[in-house]
This record gives C-alpha cells, sequence and structure tokens, in this order.
C-alpha cells in the first residue's frame, strides 16, 4: 500500500529539513512525522521518506531499525514502556512489569487483538529517583505502586 | 550552600522570570570580550564536563581551530541515558534558559554558527519545554538573525533541538553526531577527533547540558568566584542523582568534594529500614561499584573517586542495600549493555552477549567457580578493544563488581547443584563409569 504524507505534514518536513545544512540529516524527525501519521514504519514509508529526502531507502531502513523508537511493527493505540533497569528494578520494576503483563493478559512486546495495548520493557528512561515508572506513549508516571498502576491502566480507554 | 542550576526561584524556566532575574544579561557581557578571553575564563574555572569524562571544558574549546573556512559547529550531549543518571533532565525542566544562554555563550567563544541540542527521545515532554524555551528566546531576538541588533554584535547563531529516538550509544560523542547528520550512529574512529572533523566534516565541539548551564554564571562571575567551590581540582557543585535503597531518592546540587556518606544519608535520607549499605555504584551504572564498608571518607570528586577505585562519571549514584543480590544486578547491568551495544566492533558485540548468557546462568543457580573468572576474562577482553568506551563501560561493572564483591558471587556458584537422586547413587558406585566413557565398555 502506498504512503503519501498529508499536505501539513509536508509542511513541517520543509521546516526540519531547514534545521540542517544537509537533507539527509532531516531523516529522524522524518520518521517521526511519518510514524505519527501511520502509526508505525513499513517499507513504503521508509521508500517515501528516500525519495522525498533524495537518498537511499537502504540508509533510511538502517536508521529506521536502529532505534528503538522507531516501530516496525504496529503497537497499540496505548503503548507501555515498563523499565526494569537497575534503579527500577531495586524499587520494584519487575513487579511493575509482570503485573502489567497479567492486567492487560499479554506478553512482553505482545499487542492486544483490539489493538488498544501493546507492551515493551525499556532500558532507562531517566526516571531513576522516581522509580519504579512506566511511560504510556509519550507520557511518564513514576514512583508506581500496583495499586496506581491499575488505576493508570484503567483509566486508559 | 548557594546552587548555580537549581535555584529555589519559582517559574525559573520561564523567560520572564529568568529576565528578572538578570538572565540574558551575561551574554551581553560575554559579547564585549573576546572569543579567547571567554575560553581562558572557564579554563581558570578549572570547570569539567559534566557528561562522565569529567575533561576540562576551556581546554576542549581551545581545540577548535582558529583559521578555518568551515563553519563551526557546538553539540549539547542530553541524550542522559546512563543507568542511574537523571540529572539533565532537572535543567530542563527547571533552568532551561541557562542551558541557552551558555550554549549562546559557548558558540560564540568557539565562533560556532549553529548549537544543537541533542535530547533522548523518550524525554519528549521536556523536549517540549526547553522547545518552547527556545521559541521564546527566538522570539525576543536572544537567538538567531535578530540578535545582533539585541547584543549589538556583529555575531550570530542558531540553536536547534534534535530528538533521539531511543539508544544509548548515541550519548558517545561521535555516534551524536553520526546521529544528527541522519546516519547509523555507529561511533568513528579517533583521530580525528571532533575539533577537526566533527559534523558534516567541520570543527566541532561536544559538550554536555550540565557543562553548558554552568558557563553564564562562571562568566557573569568570574573564574575565580568559581574555582573555590568545592574541591580545587574539580570546582564547582555537581547534579548528584541518587537512586536505588534511599528513603529520598533525588537530585542533589551540592559542591563537588561532599562526602558520599553525607549524600546517602544525610540528603537521600539513609537506608530504608535501617539496612546496611552492600554495594554503591557512584557514577552511573558503567562505574566501578564500591563495597558498603569502605565508603567512609570518600569525597565525590574526580580525583577523589578516583583514589577510591572508581570514578564520579556523571554523578548518579545508585545505592543497594545488604539484601540485594548481585548476580541478578551485575545480569540486568549487563542486559543493558549487551542491547545498546552497536554491534560495529566484535568484542562488544560478542562479549556483553557472553557475559549475559554466563551471568543469567550464575543467576540460575547453574553456575560453576571457573564462570567467574571466565566473565573476569572476558571483560579484559572488551576493554580497550573497543572503538567507543561502550566496550569500557560494559567490561567494568563486571571486572570490577567480580573482583570487588568475590565474596557474593562465590556464594552464587558453590550453590549445591541438584543432581537427579537415581544419578547419586549410580555415581557412588565404584563400578559407574562417566557417561563420555560409557560407549567404550
Amino acid at each position: 500500500m502506498d504512503f503519501k504524507f498529508t499536505e501539513e505534514n509536508l509542511a513541517k518536513i520543509e521546516a526540519v529539513r531547514k534545521k540542517y545544512p544537509a537533507s539527509k540529516a532531516a531523516v529522524m524527525p522524518v520518521l517521526y512525522i511519518a510514524q505519527e501519521q501511520n502509526g508505525y514504519i513499513t517499507k513504503e514509508v521508509m521508500d517515501e521518506v528516500a525519495k522525498l529526502l533524495g537518498i537511499n531507502s537502504v540508509d533510511v531502513l538502517g536508521v529506521a531499525t536502529f532505534y528503538t523508537m522507531y516501530h516496525t511493527n504496529p503497537i497499540g493505540k496505548y503503548h507501555v514502556q515498563v523499565c526494569t533497569n537497575v534503579s527500577c528494578m531495586l524499587r520494584g520494576g519487575y513487579e511493575m512489569l509482570d503485573h502489567v503483563v497479567k492486567k492487560l493478559g499479554i506478553d512482553v512486546n505482545g499487542l492486544t487483538s483490539d489493538g488498544k495495548f501493546s507492551i515493551e520493557e525499556v532500558e532507562c528512561m531517566g526516571s531513576c529517583g522516581t522509580a519504579p515508572m512506566i511511560a504510556v506513549n509519550d507520557d511518564y508516571y513514576e514512583n508506581l505502586t500496583k495499586e496506581k498502576l491499575t488505576e493508570i491502566l484503567d483509566s486508559l480507554k | 550552600m548557594e546552587k548555580i542550576l537549581l535555584l529555589d526561584i519559582p517559574n525559573y524556566h520561564r523567560i520572564d522570570v529568568y529576565k528578572e532575574h538578570g538572565g540574558y544579561e551575561t551574554v551581553k557581557k560575554a559579547y564585549s570580550m573576546t572569543p579567547d578571553e571567554v575560553i581562558d575564563e572557564v579554563k581558570k574555572s578549572g570547570l569539567r564536563g559534566r557528561g562522565g569524562a569529567s575533561f576540562l571544558t576551556g581546554l576542549k574549546w581551545s581545540f577548535m581551530p582558529k583559521t578555518t573556512d568551515k563553519p563551526k559547529y557546538l553539540c549539547i550531549n542530553g541524550d542522559e541515558s546512563e543507568p542511574g543518571s537523571f540529572k539533565d533532565r532537572q535543567i530542563f525542566e527547571r533552568n532551561p534558559h541557562a542551558l541557552i544562554e551558555g550554549a549562546l555563550i559557548a558558540c560564540y567563544a568557539i565562533q560556532a554558527k549553529a548549537a544543537y541540542i541533542y535530547i533522548r527521545g523518550e524525554y519528549h515532554n521536556w523536549i517540549q519545554m526547553v522547545q518552547k524555551a527556545l521559541d521564546d528566546a527566538y522570539e525576543m531576538g536572544l537567538v538567531g538573525e535578530k540578535m545582533k541588533e539585541t547584543f549589538s554584535t556583529p555575531y550570530e547563531c542558531n540553536i536547534y533541538i534534535h530528538k533521539g529516538a531511543g539508544a544509548y550509544i548515541c550519548g558517545e560523542e561521535s555516534s551524536l553526531m553520526n546521529s544528527i547528520e541522519g546516519k547509523r550512529p555507529y561511533p568513528r574512529v579517533k583521530p580525528p577527533f571532533p575539533a577537526q572533523n566533527g559534523l558534516w566534516g567541520c570543527p566541532t565541539t561536544i559538550n554536555n547540558v550540565e557543562t553548558i548551564s554552568n558557563i553564564p554564571s562562571i562568566i557573569k562571575n568570574g573564574w575565580e568566584w568559581f574555582s573555590k567551590i568545592g574541591e580545587a581540582r574539580h570546582p564547582g557543585t555537581l547534579l548528584f542523582g541518587v537512586s536505588g535503597h534511599v528513603n529520598k531518592p533525588g537530585v542533589y546540587e551540592l559542591p563537588t568534594g561532599v562526602l558520599l556518606t553525607d549524600l546517602i544519608y544525610n540528603y537521600a535520607g539513609g537506608v530504608p529500614g535501617g539496612k546496611k549499605i552492600k554495594c554503591v555504584i557512584p557514577g552511573g551504572s558503567s562505574m566501578p561499584p564500591l563495597r558498603g564498608e569502605q565508603l567512609e571518607g570518600i569525597k565525590m570528586d574526580a580525583e577523589s573517586l578516583k583514589a577510591a577505585g572508581s570514578a564520579i562519571g556523571t554523578g548518579g549514584v545508585i545505592v543497594m542495600d545488604e539484601d540485594t543480590d548481585l548476580v541478578r544486578v551485575l545480569a540486568r547491568i549487563t542486559k543493558f549493555y549487551y542491547h545498546e551495544s552497536c554491534g560495529q566492533c566484535t568484542p562488544c558485540r560478542e562479549g556483553t552477549g557472553w557475559m549475559l548468557k554466563t551471568l543469567n546462568r550464575i543467576a540460575r543457580g547453574q553456575g560453576t567457580a571457573s564462570d567467574l573468572d571466565l566473565l573476569v576474562d572476558v571483560a579484559k577482553n572488551i576493554e580497550g578493544n573497543t572503538v567507543c568506551a561502550l566496550g569500557d563501560a560494559a567490561a567494568w561493572p563486571v571486572k570490577f563488581m567480580i573482583t570487588r564483591f568475590r565474596d557474593e558471587f562465590e556464594k552464587a556458584v558453590k550453590r549445591e547443584i541438584v543432581i537427579p537422586a537415581a544419578n547419586k547413587v549410580h555415581s557412588m558406585r565404584n563400578t559407574a563409569l562417566p557417561l563420555a566413557d560409557r560407549s567404550k565398555s
């Protein structure tokens, strides 16, 4: 299926390109714009990004697959990221992850059948002083307990 | 002690409040000096980088070539991803204008045409905060083309934010540049160093967010003022992030040289339940850990921690109480480096995975005493044999955790291995042959 940027996003891309002296440098922000529009990054998306920036598709592939925040598979409407790195681990990060897994009934990296939730175990999110934490899409939820976590997940409809 | 970065002023993140308290006045002072005078001031202040390596900032700036036709760049490293480090986030949230003003002064000192603030992608909401501060500064003519008029100077520069996308390796300076250039962020071989060959092949300086945010105060109050704060060889305040088993985890801005025990017990409220401390990692997960019984008298600055057998790193202090399973902790830390290795260098790519498998085996109770020597050996073979310091960062926790807490790891590998009863009986018979030899009989 072909992918085309919306007019609004094409304008955003033009603005982004002005930040850099070479068009290739815009690949990361442009991939973000594409992901926001399409939900995740497909081969068609990468081809379109490459065409737009005048670079090789394989270079876009290299970037899109290197970073964990570009999703090459569909994710949920609510993408729940649980940090289990050392500072979170010492304060119950794994208990939070287990709780999310049980509550949503899917495994880590799984997606609920209605497409609403996905879970990812993430590396340090810079919330060590407010551990344990989860992030849902762009928002952080910190100083968690199982009760608070239940409340947060229940509020996501 | 007066704070430099995290001031107790309500709404200090807002440009009007920042300006009310003298914000953006220092940049005018800097522009009345020559770039060399600015560099000299920073050099004499003794400011050392806050990103981990503690290199002298003024000296780094002086490496930038004076005579070149190429544009010059400043990169500000806010890809804060080292487990245990969460200090730059405080600056983004509470004092973004010190970062912007610092960038304006630093760009002038090295005569850069643009600065890129690289912020990790997960900090989406904090990126919005810095972007708002930057938009306000642009609107007031403090950044960009209007600054010529605002500051009556022939000099102008732009500041941009580049959003990362979840890769710890981008905190390494050459990976960071490749990431900004839109390439796969593999670290570059050095030399050439960024000052000669950085962004788009042009001279580039890379500083940490906290380092740059210190610049306005140094120029405003003079190098002598700054050099008298904290320890003489590592002056200033540091944003210490204390996490793990403490009652009040968080970021504390304190002069360098504060006692580690003071930081843990007085500022961070001690250990829950009054438990003893088993282990402290003083500067982010890659730094060599210290034993609980050796913390007394250790000062928190680059030189003192070096003498104590560790390093200040990012000042991210991780505290572990007496009940902590260090095998599990080390396995988790190693999992991080395995996940974040970019895969460019074989010792790091293969070694981190090998260490992780071995540690997981020990954590499952299936380790042997020889595994411990194997781990140290693998770590030593990664250390110093990779293009960037991620190899060292992965190797040090393994090497030092096992050598300094050998007793803990010995206990883990001496767990009785459960052998099915039938085999036990069988092996006790003199007639029983080892499995491998059975075919011969």
